[in-house]
């Protein structure tokens, strides 16, 4: 019988065969001659993720950091693995009821389907944070808390300098300038974070991952052989010393105004305060948007950065430069005097002077301590008059306006932070288009006392201070002294030192020996401090308002500007306090505490000096209307409280 | 007796055991391929049994203790029991119709303790014995249509039950049976039939109703041009003609189009026509394409043993289980997979040389049986992962993952090679 099927044998291997021939084929043509498969396989299993590198750390001028990154917490949740857990305790952890519980998770799920991690509730504040954590194990494997960077102010000053970080708008994402950057990227919007957003920010790295069907990471592709890895961002260094920044809000509290102090041996800023300021760490973390509007809407405008963007006439502290201009044109000397009475008359309406005994203007030094406005409204007219510019409207206009921007006014000086203004120094166009050629030295010689069409900026005055400290020279003003490993060159500019001009430095000497009276025997007596010579002027910004279409008198700004020590100066000042009256009343003792703290660290315990610091800070010159409005003390009090 | 560890081992078919270690140990490997992720603590899993290779290895272990049990058996004992063991399969068939668990849509496992088990995996072991057992009696006359009528039901009653619980592609395999009833003498005109009538069908569902019939007729009508002079010498051929014209025009026009609305289920009507490149839904052809780009991505060399990223991931669903020649077609290449073809062609050869040394009848339509069984799962199986069949639910013998399948393949191997030892007894 075996024998009689024996063909049959051959006929069943042939099938074996003959299929698995088959199949052999197709594999053929599957695996080796078909190329697309390995592709769609690479498009299946391989996800590119952009890693974020850690932003730059900013440090003051002592190595303190300033702006650093925090981690917080969110709380994500993978909806399909949530089971049997205890809903109503993890509400209460949270502060929110069922009902919003299964909202959230109806909405992650909506998101993101189930299977995959959608975050459950973002930048958890510490405490939460706390109490979650401990009962985490709870909650798993449905939930988990992620870090996240968030960039952090340990010191809670500056805020307006350091700027923050915010997630790209849909208008900027269309913008070319960004087209390295992706829906949900944060970048600096204001202040250093912004101007130095390409070192701070770092270089993103590309990590090639292995997905799984549902795109779930699932480890790296090929060992990581293809990703480039994130470089953090570069660190900047500061010129900026965070406690005299910190010293300055505390002392510009309830006020209105600014401070700008800079070291005038290399430009860079020591302090920029503009008052009333906020917590920084209100622009972080969740509360970031909601924070952001408060602010935005308080009255008192904390986010107008003054120091650079509010622009007030300069008053009486504009009067070295009147005289350094007179000295170079050679109008004045040292020793020219004025007989002012009381006023001068020069230009038929009287300009008043605050002081009318003979002699307080005898000579330059004694005009610029008594500021005596008689004598710089002659000087003024005197320089723009000189002959030899062929008379104001001619040449000695420009001359003037020329002299004034290379002063750093009318323009904008280059601070390393965005939104800086010009300033205004009228020039010969201006003057012929408004008055259409009929004009001279009496129309605006109000120039000359620094009131009229002239506006200043704080930083541009206490730049002003440095080239008269440093006799004709200054560096741009900046914040930034180096930046890690930098191979840039944004801070080329910085390192130029710029000469003014090139006034002779009798001119200089005697502006300073006036500067200086004013501190010893003239104005600004009040910001004497033991064992410092300094220079200084006070002034008052006359200040006038729109009140019910009437252009009304409103109480004076109050300025100051100085430097120290006056035979080698370290530091020089602008300090600015809207409406609280004469120059020396509080904006000279705000400059004197600045500089006292800057140079000798602490404020001494002399009853004097301590009377004065007590009654700077419990002063408050914002007007009672703007301040019944304003909620910038208990905003700034909620951070101070969430932070431990 | 002074050897007794010779004596034990005796008659053993080393080859096959060989190539059956193989298969199993490759089957592991692939199904661990496919679970593996970098992080996993093996022997933690191992231990806990809470991953499919672990679960693998637990009855790899059960089934080498049965087919120990197996070795010790008297061969007579099978072919004594080969009834009995039917009846009792189809009883448990029966039995899982009624107390039988859904299992992604398919209504064909029980559940014994914390065990699932597909018993429709074992009576493929108790149809192969009867039908054996059938042939081989003294009675049987399989040149009567009787006798092949009733080797048929005995192999096609277990099927119909298993279509009843929703395991289509399990119900298929018993069509195997064919195989070893044409081996016992069918006549060669039944697989030209059969063949013809896949074609029947491709054709009914690939071409459209109405050409198909004008091909025929032209067909039938060149057909009784050519051979009109033998038509003029008997008229009965003529009706034969026209009858077979008449059969496959029904056939086309009604029993198939009935069959694809009625008895096939709407996801296998899909697969079917999916894999005939009629319809483009994407879900459907997921499973299959998938399962392409893991094989295709394989390449030439293949990406290396755990490399491999489309088996790993699950983008091929079912990976463990009907799918597992993904893996070794992603991991091992164009070479590894002819390879892995190879060792089962090997296999099929032995167990066929095996059948062919019996002078029992019994034990060759037995072995003739394993070979078609574990053929027919290999050709469906291997096919589906490449796009050449539509999806049918059965798993890659001893490889892929499943308890009862591995057990059953063990059985019917393990039966075979006591039978084989015993080769010198005549068996009835």
């Amino acid at each position: 019988m075996s024998v009689f099927n024996q063909p049959r044998r051959r006929v069943i291997q042939l099938i074996i065969l003959g299929m698995t021939t088959i199949i052999i084929v197709r594999l053929f043509f599957l695996q080796v001659v078909e190329k697309k498969y390995a592709k769609l396989a690479d498009a299946n299993a391989v996800l590119r993720k952009v890693v974020y590198p850690s932003r730059g750390i900013i440090y003051d001028r002592k190595g303190r950091p300033i702006l650093s990154n925090d981690v917080l917490y969110d709380l994500v949740v993978t909806p399909r693995s949530v089971k049997n857990i205890d809903t109503a305790y993890m509400c209460t952890i949270l502060k929110i009821d069922k009902e919003e519980f299964r909202k959230k998770i109806a909405d992650c799920i909506k998101k993101n389907g189930p299977v995959r991690q959608t975050v459950f509730m973002a930048l958890l504040p510490a405490e939460v944070y706390g109490q979650l954590q401990e009962s985490m194990y709870l909650f798993q494997p449905g939930f988990e808390l992620i870090p996240r960077q968030i960039r952090s102010y340990p010191y809670g000053a500056g805020a307006n300098i350091l700027g923050y970080i915010a997630e790209i708008s849909p208008t900027m994402l269309k913008d070319s300038n960004y087209v390295s950057y992706n829906s949900g990227d944060y970048l600096g919007f204001t202040g250093l974070e912004k101007t130095y957003e390409s070192v701070l920010m770092g270089q993103r790295g590309i990590q090639y991952l292995v997905k799984d069907n549902l795109n779930r990471p699932q480890g790296p592709y090929e060992n990581g052989e293809f990703d480039s890895a994130a470089v953090a961002g570069k660190n900047l260094r500061l010129t900026l010393d965070i406690e005299l920044q910190a010293f300055g809000e505390k002392l510009m509290h309830g006020k209105i105004g600014s401070v700008v102090a800079i070291d005038p041996t290399d430009g860079g800023i020591l302090a920029m305060v503009s008052g009333p300021s906020f917590d920084p760490n209100l622009l972080t973390g969740s509360f970031r948007s909601a924070n952001f509007n408060r602010l935005y809407q308080d009255t008192t405008l904390p986010l107008f950065n003054r120091a650079i963007q509010a622009q007030y006439p300069p008053g009486s502290t504009f009067k070295p430069m009147i005289a350094l201009v007179g000295l170079d044109e050679g109008v004045i000397t040292p020793s020219t005097g004025y007989p002012c009475g009381g006023a001068y008359y020069g230009c038929g309406r009287p300009i008043k002077c605050e002081h009318h005994d003979a002699g307080h203007a005898a000579n330059l030094r004694l005009a610029l301590s008594h500021s005596c406005n008689s004598y710089f409204s002659h000087t003024y007219r005197l320089s723009v008059d000189a002959a030899k510019w062929g008379g104001i409207r001619v040449g000695g206009m420009q001359k003037w306006a020329d002299y004034m921007n290379n002063f750093g006014f009318g323009h904008k000086i280059g601070v390393d932070i965005p939104s800086e203004r010009p300033g205004r120094i009228p020039d010969k166009k201006y003057y012929d288009a408004k008055y259409k050629g009929s004009w001279n030295s009496c129309t605006n010689v109000f120039l000359g006392i620094g009131q009229g069409e002239v506006e200043t900026t704080p930083l541009q005055m206490a730049n002003a201070m440095c080239i008269v400290s440093n006799r004709g020279s200054f560096f741009i003003p900046h914040f930034v002294k180096s930046i890690d490993n930098d191979n840039t060159h944004l801070l080329d500019k910085y390192k130029e030192r710029h000469v003014v001009a090139h006034i002779s430095d009798t001119a200089y000497s005697a502006v300073i020996h006036g500067m200086t009276d004013v501190i010893e025997s003239g104005t600004g007596r009040v910001a004497q401090i033991e064992g410092v010579t300094m220079g200084g002027k006070t002034g008052t910004a006359e200040n006038y308002a729109i009140v019910e279409g009437k252009r009304t008198k409103m109480p004076n700004h109050a300025q100051f500007v100085a430097f120290a020590p006056a035979e080698n100066p370290k530091i020089a000042i602008c300090v600015i306090v809207e409406r609280s009256g004469f120059g020396a009343r509080y904006a000279a003792p705000i400059a004197s505490l600045m500089i006292e703290k800057y140079l000798k660290d602490s404020i001494s315990s002399n009853p004097k000096r301590q009377g004065l610091l007590k009654t700077v800070l419990e002063t408050v010159t914002i007007p009672e209307a703007m301040r019944a409005k304003s909620k910038l003390d208990s905003l700034n009090s909620t951070v101070i409280k969430k932070r431990p | 007796m002074n050897r007794p560890q010779t004596k034990l081992t005796q008659g053993i078919d080393w080859p096959i055991v060989g190539l059956y270690l193989a298969l199993v140990i490759i089957g592991l490997m692939s199904i661990f391929a496919a679970e593996y992720r970098g992080d996993d603590n093996i022997w933690q899993n191992i231990i806990h049994l809470n991953k499919n290779y672990s679960r693998q290895l637990m009855w790899l272990g059960i089934s080498i203790v049965i087919a120990s049990v197996i070795w010790l058996t008297d061969s007579k004992f099978f072919t004594a029991t080969a009834n009995l063991v039917y009846a009792f399969g189809i009883l448990l068939l029966l039995l899982v119709l009624g107390i039988g668990k859904d299992v992604k849509g398919s209504h064909s496992w029980l559940v014994l303790g914390g065990f699932q088990f597909q018993p429709a995996e074992l009576t493929k072991l108790c149809t192969n014995l009867a039908l054996a057992k059938y042939l081989s009696s003294q009675e049987t006359d399989f040149n009567k249509l009787r006798s092949r009528l009733i080797a048929a039901a005995i192999a096609l009653v277990p099927a119909g039950i298993i279509i009843l619980q929703s395991e289509t592609g399990l119900a298929l395999v018993y069509f195997s049976f064919f195989l070893v009833m044409y081996r016992e003498g069918l006549p060669g005109v039944l697989l030209v039939i059969a063949f013809s009538g896949i074609v029947l069908v491709l054709s009914a569902l690939l071409v459209d109703k109405m050409i198909l019939f004008i091909i025929f007729s032209v067909i039938t009508a060149l057909v009784i041009y050519f051979s009109r002079r033998e038509i003029k010498r008997k008229r009965s051929r003529l009706l034969v003609i026209l009858g077979i014209y008449g059969f496959c025009s029904l056939f086309v026009m009604f029993v198939v189009p009935f069959a694809f609305t009625k008895v096939l289920k709407d996801y296998q009507v899909r697969r079917i026509e999916v894999m005939l490149g009629k319809e483009n839904d994407p879900k459907a052809t997921y499973n299959t394409r998938q399962s392409m780009i893991a094989i295709g991505s394989g390449g030439f060399w293949g990406k290396g043993y755990l490399k491999g990223t489309q088996t790993r991931f699950d983008f091929v669903p079912e990976q463990s289980t009907d799918f597992i020649f993904c893996t070794i077609g992603e991991d091992f290449g164009f070479v590894g997979s002819v390879l892995f073809i190879a060792i089962y062609v090997a296999l099929l050869f032995r167990i066929i040389h095996v059948a062919e040394r019996q002078r029992s009848t019994f034990t060759r339509v037995y072995a003739y049986g394993v070979a078609s069984i574990i053929f027919f799962h290999l050709a469906i199986n291997i096919s589906m992962t490449i796009g050449l069949a539509p999806v049918i639910g059965i798993p890659l013998p001893l490889v892929s993952y499943g308890g009862s399948s591995l057990l059953a393949f063990t059985m019917l191997i393990f039966i075979m090679l006591r039978l084989d030892a015993d080769r010198q007894m005549v068996l009835r």
